[in-house]
């Protein structure tokens, strides 16, 4: 049997019902790593040791009698801005090249104690900041659906690897469509939570105000059983709200209004919109009722997006001195800001520009201009969405405007790469939930589904995502 | 000229415990190096800052008690700067802007007699570790960093420029330090609890800040060196630049700051990681309710119920620790007055003046409450008179014996016994034959008479009983 083909609850059931061992099961998807990791490179480090050390201890449990856990035995990788204790977390980037955090991230333990193995650390785009996995010290990720393509990003490693079957689950941070962009582009589910709902105590800030972490599955099913394990209150996080959902992913007898968002297809590519109108036609046929919607404040989503990401970045990243932690150099003979000069020149391009548009809009004069506008912006945007889900339930449109499109080709323009965040932007602004699903396929390419909802409503999200998956067979992973 | 000095006063919270964003001990001193931290006070990536109720509640009192308006809602603010001592390279402290204040904005606080100071804001922040060097700070080859300090809260209390005398400014702190060790909010005896900045300027001209001032007696010192020479540069027509400028303590001057600290952009903008705290309209009421009686409160209470003297009140609050020794030594023998006027005009001489700096005045004397209510019984019973009782305390001081203890090693009480007394005053007429003589027309003289009589007693006769003796021995034998 190829273990590793198997979804995260059929991992879970089968170890619990000892139709094979964990140990088995990760020896297989460790073999399968080595096989297509030369094609896809969507890890940074892989977690063999400890991976099966986990696993063993969950087969002696298994043996025992004793509880495991809901995920029990589930391998999932983590994007490698999340802090798991004792190993590596780089964030794709020279800075943190030997950087081993002293402590794991709240969403680690809590996957640790609902029995999952973290069986490595997934690549990114330096410290989140991409859409194309590209901009990482340790190379780019690879569309498993051709190679030639982007993944998406910036947790392009964490979507690729669960395509791939390098793993059943895995994390990714989700800042402005960090999660949903790679899994629309690899036909996997990736959600963005609502703000507060997951705790990002652990998570390597790039920009806080907007960013959630977020689990990457190929089917709702186990989506849903990462977020039940991971989601609630955190004392470590003052932003977790006081809760403790437990959600569901049953089909529901329930039907949904679903408003079609006008702008998010007015600005698609062609091949991508028919995919969309396509879904909506399924959904009508299930009974749910689909119309078209305006959420005129989109327009200025972007700009308002990438001003409070860059700034609150730019102040994020200035811890990065090498003083405490980093990597070797020497600081003999240097006064300290010509050591900082130095050292700090170690960050990516794309790093160095949002650090450098980031301190000018919080420069001062300027700060009413940019900073201050675009958190008006983003509060027009809320009462928008407010007011539009007091008709309906969900908001649909594409995860992404365009297919996923071959490396290096937008790796040279940074403001044609930034626009084609701006159907997942909307959701981090707002703070409310999101999650691609996947919809179709145009010429061989994922085409993926976002679906967006009410704050704390990720229940009726997660209802029409099992809704659409019951009716629909899109495809989540390709030969490799 | 006119002359207007602005304050900046930092105060740390030791008494919230725990440093403003982390669990870790407001307690790092003499810890070894970087023993004092966790992930979060180290700025680790993926930590986020945990807001301590505490010392928010600390800050509130503060505010409350120097008359400021205590906000209902509070945020923090991001200060972006790189500098070796933060671990995040920014400082998590507090901006008036946008609708939202700090812990305490406009208030007023009274000092010395009748004068008062306006409190622009009261803010609460992060202190930032420490730089050690070796040597001094321009010679040493390298800097140590210890992050031992690093998140302690820190109470920053800005002044408007609203005073002109360095006196004045002394009075000032005096009343603020004796207010916060009443409020209980910060232990001012910690090296480095309580820290001033000042600004000075004369005649209108441009603003200069001192730093660097350890001591409250040396901001004194540091505000009447930069008053003078600011004054003979205006008078020779140099202009004054706008800086800061550093007390140098060997030399007992100011000088220019050694780099140059150019205006400075912080890019302030809110913590998203600490959402505002809407502390709730109940909070001003709620601080003001658990405050502790406060200095002035406390002065009123020492002069009309136990009928002290404005003054003799006013030294006493002016530190908690003889406030706090006024009131047990009063709680063994209720003799106040008596009380008071031996720690204040008596203890005190025993104290130097390094101790009043360091606010510990009492930790070096052997010397407790029960010491001084003990001396002030003797002296109201009349056991000893007030000269004796003076070297009683004098040796009390020293060994820490009870004032009784000393009184009967030295058989210093009073001669009561009239035969024994009757004994000195034969043998001095004996002695002092020509004497007697002026005496019995001379009332002066029988004074003269009296003065041998105590000092053959060594000043342990009862000076009204040998006088009645004398009269009575003259009368008898005239
Ligand atoms: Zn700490």
């Amino acid at each position: 049997m190829e273990l590793f083909r198997l979804d995260a609850m059929q991992v879970a059931d089968g170890i619990k019902k000892r139709e094979f061992s964990a140990e088995e099961y990760i020896q297989q998807l460790l073999e399968r790593i080595d096989r297509v990791e030369p094609k896809v490179n969507a890890f940074i480090t892989i977690n063999r040791k400890e991976a099966i050390d986990k696993a063993r201890s969950i087969d002696k449990k298994v043996r025992d009698g004793e509880p495991v856990g809901p995920l029990a035995g589930v391998a999932v990788s983590v994007k490698d801005n999340i802090c798991v204790k004792g190993i590596r977390t780089t964030c794709a980037s020279k800075m943190l090249e030997n950087y081993v955090p002293p402590y794991s991230a709240t969403v680690v333990i809590r996957l640790d104690d609902a029995g999952a193995i973290v069986i490595g650390k997934a690549n990114l785009d330096e410290f989140a900041m991409g859409t194309t996995t590209e901009f990482s010290k340790h190379g780019a990720t690879r569309n498993p659906w051709d190679i030639s393509r982007v993944p998406g990003g910036s947790s392009g490693g964490s979507a690729a690897s669960v395509a791939s079957l390098e793993c059943a689950v895995s994390l990714g941070s989700d800042t402005g469509g960090s999660v949903r962009c790679p899994a629309s582009f690899c036909s996997v589910i990736g959600i963005k939570p609502t703000y507060g709902l997951v705790s990002r105590y652990g998570l390597v800030s790039y920009a806080n105000s907007l960013e959630q972490i977020g689990p990457a599955g190929r089917t709702v099913a186990d989506v849903t059983a990462v977020m039940n394990a991971i989601a609630g209150s955190d004392r470590n996080d003052h932003t977790t709200l006081d809760m403790k959902p437990d959600y569901s992913s049953r089909v529901p007898d329930r039907r949904f209004r679903i408003g079609i968002v006008k702008e998010f297809l007015s600005g698609a590519d062609p091949e991508v919109a028919k995919v969309v109108y396509n879904a909506a036609d399924i959904l009508t046929k299930q009974g749910c009722k689909c119309e078209e919607v305006s959420l005129g404040s989109v327009e200025y989503a972007l700009a308002s997006y990438y001003t409070i990401a860059m700034a609150e970045a730019s102040s994020n990243l200035a811890r990065y001195d090498n003083v405490r932690y980093g990597f070797e150099m020497s600081s003999e003979g240097y006064e300290w800001n010509s050591y900082y000069a130095k050292v700090r020149s170690n960050f990516g391009e794309e790093v160095k520009r949002r650090i450098i548009v980031g301190s000018y809009v919080l420069s001062s004069g300027y700060y009413g201009k940019y900073y201050l506008k675009a958190q008006q912006v983003r509060s027009i945007l809320k009462q928008e969405l407010k007011s539009l889900f007091k008709t309906y339930d969900l908001l649909m449109g594409p995860t992404m405007p365009i297919l996923p499109f071959k490396m290096g080709e937008k790796i040279d323009d940074p403001i044609k790469m930034y626009l084609v965040d701006i159907d997942t932007v909307v959701a981090n602004l707002a703070g409310t939930p999101a999650i691609s699903i996947p919809g179709g396929f145009s010429g061989g390419l994922p085409v993926g589904l976002q679906l967006m909802a009410d704050e704390f409503q990720e229940q009726t999200m997660l209802d029409a995502a099992s809704l659409f998956e019951s009716v629909t067979h899109v495809q989540r992973s390709p030969d490799l | 000229m006119e002359t207007k000095i602005g304050l900046e006063i930092h105060c740390q919270l030791t008494g919230a415990k725990s440093k403003l964003f982390c669990s870790c001990s407001c307690e790092y001193r003499g810890k070894e190096a970087n023993s004092n931290i966790c992930p979060t006070c180290a700025g680790l990536p993926g930590t986020l800052p945990l807001l301590s109720r505490r010392a928010v509640e600390l800050a509130g009192m503060i505010s409350a008690a120097l008359g400021c308006t205590v906000p209902e809602e509070i945020a923090f603010y991001r200060k972006n700067y790189f500098y070796p001592d933060l671990p995040k390279n920014f400082q998590l402290t507090q901006y008036n802007a946008y609708g939202i204040t700090s812990m305490g904005v406009d208030g007023i606080m009274q000092y010395g007699d009748g004068k008062s100071a306006r409190i622009r804001r009261v803010q609460l922040e992060e202190d930032p570790g420490r730089l050690v060097y070796e040597g001094s700070m321009e010679t040493s080859p390298y800097a140590l960093i210890d992050y031992n300090r690093a998140g302690v809260p820190l109470v920053e209390i800005v002044t408007e420029p609203d005073f002109a005398d360095p006196k004045d400014v002394r009075l000032f702190l005096d009343k603020v330090t004796s207010l916060i060790e009443h409020l209980g909010v910060c232990d001012t005896r910690l090296e480095g609890s309580v820290r001033c900045d000042a600004n000075v300027s004369v005649g209108g001209g441009n603003r200069v800040e001192i730093k660097n001032v350890s001591s409250f007696a040396d901001v004194e010192k540091a505000l009447r060196y930069e008053i003078t020479r600011q004054n003979s540069m205006a008078s020779r027509d140099i202009e004054i630049k706008s800086e800061t400028r550093h007390w140098d303590d060997a030399r007992k001057l100011t000088k220019e700051s050694r780099t140059k600290e150019e205006e400075q952009d912080y890019r302030y903008f809110p913590e998203p990681d600490v959402p505002s705290i809407v502390l709730g309209s109940e909070f001003p009421s709620l601080v003001s309710r658990s405050m502790p009686e406060l200095p002035d409160k406390r002065k009123e209470r020492f002069i009309s119920k136990h009928g002290l003297s404005p003054h003799v009140a006013q030294v006493l609050i002016d530190n908690k620790e003889l406030a706090d020794f006024f009131e047990t030594a009063m709680s063994a023998h209720y003799l106040p007055r008596e009380i008071a006027n031996w720690i204040v005009n008596d203890l005190m001489g025993f104290v130097d003046e390094q101790q009043k700096e360091e606010r510990s005045i009492l930790a070096g004397l052997k010397v407790t409450p029960g010491h001084i209510a003990e001396l002030a019984r003797l002296v109201d019973e009349g056991t000893i008179n007030r000269s004796i009782a003076q070297q009683v305390l004098a040796q009390a001081v020293k060994t820490g014996e009870m004032p009784s203890q000393v009184v009967r090693k030295t058989h210093s009480s009073r001669i009561d016994d009239s035969d024994e007394l009757g004994r000195v005053v034969d043998s001095v007429f004996k002695a002092e034959q020509s004497a007697v003589q002026d005496a019995k027309s001379n009332a002066n003289a029988a004074n003269f008479l009296l003065g041998k009589v105590m000092a053959a007693t060594k000043g342990r006769a009862d000076p009204k009983a040998a006088l009645e003796l004398i009269h009575k021995k003259l009368a008898e034998q005239s």
